[in-house]
């Protein structure tokens, strides 16, 4: 009988011995608020302050900025990066539908921009002798774009996801070629019979109207900075109310577990396709702006560089926050317009690194420790081989000013740094590999020589060739950001049950 | 019937079809391990070609050879495929590895950033421009002007016979690998399931480092061998050849062997025809074509459900 003696009696009836669940207001609910990750001090109240804020207060904050820029800057070069940086951000936004709401890997996006900027085109240019009001051919190309949109999907509706990338792919290849080829089209493609030009092939279609609505005009930079704005924050209340609606739910449970959302009777199939149709209008309604303002189109434009731009922009900000998108199409673009320019690109590399370093050495000596071997490292490398090769630093510098004067005795620049530039790359690269299998205070001494070959290689080879560098740091950004972070800046890790 | 035009699309897609072949392999046998679509893939069979035309660089193959064709021929093959194998097994271990329990998009899009930094690396590092195999010149022609006659007045030359030989050598002996040896066995039971063969005592990261340096080494071979039939090389290559291969493999079957060689075969063919029947324009369109069809009447690919073996 002793063995059975701490064995609570049996209750009458199983639900007194426990308070009846109580829905949202158990234990781990209500402890929910010292769970989250958060700040002491003046920092940590202001943080708490902002979250109480409604999200439709930061966006209407950010469509008063957005909307005061022209007023502070006349510069046509800083009005036409914002225009852009809306574009992407309307980019960025559809393809947080496909893939950050309904988890669909939609890697035929670019075509669909295409489609809708090579509709305006073909709606209001000489190339067909059409010049349609704007406020007809919006409507029109939006609707075509989301049926194309429908009719990618279709084939791949019962599929994996994975079927789905490959076929959007492919897609987007072929819309490509079309369009470069599309000056001389068959019927069929049969190459007897007669030829059609349809799109104008590689030479594009240029001498695109400028926007008419109704009779009013945009024709200045500013009037379609503003176009594009009062588009984006239009899109932008869309997706929001979406996202808080049923739909916006049912695609977020689709995205978590297909499975279990289809037991639960959600029409898996059918809000696959809308959100598939859905990506792709914004995206055609975006390329009407794109085309109204560059009066010209080229299938060039809409190929994979664009859409892992797009790509990078949702992850960096976080796929499935529309917070989070936005910052990352501000961030990445504004980042790759400042790598244009070598001088800028160099001050933004030091402050990247210092900044990362500050933000992820602990403890603090470390920082101390790295920054100062770097830097010590270097002017006695430069030391050296000025005596023993000199060679190695009768180049020049591609950066002037203070930080060029100062980099010269600092970093070693070969007076033909290609090849040595090159071979600098390949070790650089297997270096940072190398970097993450350490651990301790091995790692953090192996920098010191890995900064100062990035440094190296960034000054003699990468700040050279920026087109190639935005190019090579979009693809680290994806990698890096998935293997370190991959809910991105603003989104919320996703819990994961095996 | 022109017999000519024929049998000459005939080779033509033959000897595309092998490349293709070659490289879906890779796709394969990643996926049916990983079930992971590896965008890279088709960039490591750049870095093979490229790695071929450093060889022959060295023994200034593009102007006058200096050494004896067979000889480089082996070098070439030898360094594409170990150096596709070790780039391969390098993106495995420090792009893929920590994503192997991920939501399914993440490696997904890693393996994007993947492929655009290998693109766009070789770009930097070996320029935008068009390189040339040239083998057309080595030792006065002797890889094409020697060969055979085709029924219809096709000369095929010794170039194209390599190729075809060359992949089907290489197929036969994966086949044999996979089917007769302890690690392919190991390969075949983490395809099938990979928790219960880590129960049971099988290294399932070894077999999946084996697995991406087999891939990547025959696409790093295919690399090569494009090279030799069609000379250009460039930085963009994989990304093409890359999605045909890709094309190829769901077509056969995503994850069967024998299914992705038929897929090689059926879009080297389909393009070979659409370009001489055609227009070049639309071998893509054809081939798009295909594809969704495939998708439609038989989802899982033309040998997919039929075949036993998944590797």
């Amino acid at each position: 009988m002793s063995g059975t003696s701490d064995i609570p009696p049996v209750p009458a009836r199983p639900d007194e011995a426990q308070p009846a669940p109580q829905i949202g207001v158990d234990a781990w609910v209500a402890s929910h608020d010292v769970r989250r990750e958060r700040r002491a001090g003046p920092l940590g109240s202001v943080q708490a302050q902002l979250e109480r804020l409604p999200r439709a207060a930061f966006y209407a904050a950010f469509g008063v900025a957005a909307a005061l820029l022209p007023a502070f800057t006349s510069n046509g070069y800083v009005i036409r990066v914002g225009f852009d940086t809306l574009l992407y951000m309307l980019l960025a936004l559809g393809l947080n539908i496909v893939v950050g709401y309904a988890g669909l890997l939609d890697l035929g996006y670019v075509a669909f921009y295409g489609f809708g900027a090579y509709g305006y085109a073909m709606l209001a240019s000489p190339k067909f002798g059409i010049h349609w009001d704007t406020l007809a051919i919006i409507p029109v190309v939006v609707v075509a774009t989301a049926l194309l949109g429908f009719l990618v999907a279709l084939p791949s509706r019962r599929l994996l996801g994975d079927y789905l990338a490959i076929l959007t792919l492919f897609f987007g290849q072929l819309f490509v070629t079309v369009y470069q080829n599309g000056e001389r089209m068959s019927l069929l493609g049969f190459p007897r019979g007669k030829h059609y030009d349809v799109t104008g092939g590689p030479n594009g279609i240029p001498n695109v109207d400028n926007f008419d609505l109704g009779g009013l005009k945009i024709a200045s930079l500013q009037g379609y900075y503003y176009a594009a704005l009062v588009v984006f924050l239009a899109v932008l209340t869309c997706v929001a109310l979406v996202d808080a609606s049923r739909t916006g739910r049912a695609w977020k449970s689709l995205r978590e577990d297909p499975l279990a959302a289809e037991l639960m009777g959600i029409p898996v199939n059918r809000l696959k396709l809308v959100a598939f149709a859905c990506g792709a209008a914004i995206a055609g309604l975006t390329g009407t702006l794109f085309a109204a303002l560059n009066t010209a189109v080229f299938a060039a434009d809409f190929d994979v560089p664009t859409l892992i731009v797009i790509y990078a922009m949702l992850i960096l900000g976080g796929a499935g926050s529309i917070g989070g998108v936005i910052l990352g199409a501000l961030v990445v673009n504004i980042s790759l317009e400042v790598l244009r320019t070598p001088g800028n690109a160099t001050w933004i590399f030091y402050v990247v690194i210092v900044a990362t370093l500050v933000a992820k050495l602990r403890p603090w000596r470390w920082t101390a420790v790295v920054l100062a071997g770097t830097v010590g490292l270097g002017f006695a490398a430069h030391a050296i081989a000025a005596s023993a090769w000199p060679r190695g630093t009768a180049g020049e510098a591609p950066v002037g000013g203070v930080l060029g004067s100062g980099l010269r005795h600092w970093i070693l620049f070969p007076s033909n740094p290609r090849m040595i530039g090159n071979v600098a790359f390949v070790v650089l690269v297997l270096a940072v590999l190398g970097l993450t299998l350490l651990h301790g205070w091995p790692q953090k001494l192996a920098l010191i020589p890995t900064l100062y070959l990035a440094a190296f290689v960034w000054e003699n080879r990468l700040a050279v060739e920026p087109s190639v560098t935005r190019l090579i740091l979009i693809g680290v950004i994806l990698i890096v950001l998935m293997n370190a972070r991959p809910q991105g800046l603003l989104g919320t890790a996703r819990v994961e049950i095996a | 019937m022109n017999w000519n035009l024929f049998v000459t699309e005939l080779v033509a897609g033959i000897t595309h079809g092998s490349v293709y072949a070659l490289i879906a392999l890779g796709y394969s046998m990643v996926y049916g391990i990983l079930k992971l679509l590896n965008f890279a893939h088709g960039d490591i069979y750049m870095v093979g070609a490229f790695i071929g035309f450093g060889i022959l660089t060295v023994f200034n193959g593009a102007v006058a050879l200096s050494v004896n064709v067979v000889l480089l021929l082996v070098l070439m093959f030898l360094c594409a495929m170990l150096g596709g194998g070790v780039v391969g097994v390098l993106i495995e271990r420090f792009a893929y590895r920590r994503l192997r329990n991920a939501p399914r998009i993440a490696p997904l899009i890693t393996a994007l950033g993947v492929s655009f930094f290998l693109e766009y690396s070789a770009q930097l590092l070996l320029g935008a421009q068009y390189q040339s195999y040239n083998s057309y010149s080595w030792q006065g022609g002797a890889l094409w002007l020697h060969g055979f006659t085709l029924p219809g007045d096709v000369h095929v030359g010794i170039a194209q016979v390599i190729v075809v030989v060359g992949a089907v050598v290489l197929m036969v002996m994966l086949t044999l690998f996979v089917q007769r040896t302890q690690t392919g066995k190991a390969m075949r039971a983490t395809s099938f399931d990979r928790e219960a063969a880590a129960m049971m005592g099988i290294d399932v990261d070894r077999v999946i480092v084996v697995t991406f340096f087999i891939g990547s080494a025959l696409a790093g071979a295919a690399g090569v061998f494009n090279g030799l039939a069609y000379q250009q090389v460039w930085y963009l290559m994989g990304f093409q050849a890359g999605l045909f291969a890709f094309t190829a493999a769901v077509i056969g079957g995503i994850g069967n062997l024998p299914g992705s060689v038929l897929g090689g075969l059926v879009i080297g063919l389909a393009q070979a025809f659409a370009t001489g029947y055609l227009s070049s324009t639309f071998q893509d369109a054809i081939v798009f074509a295909i594809l969704i069809t495939v998708m439609l009447v038989r989802p899982s690919g033309l040998l997919g459900r039929a075949a036993v073996q998944k590797v």
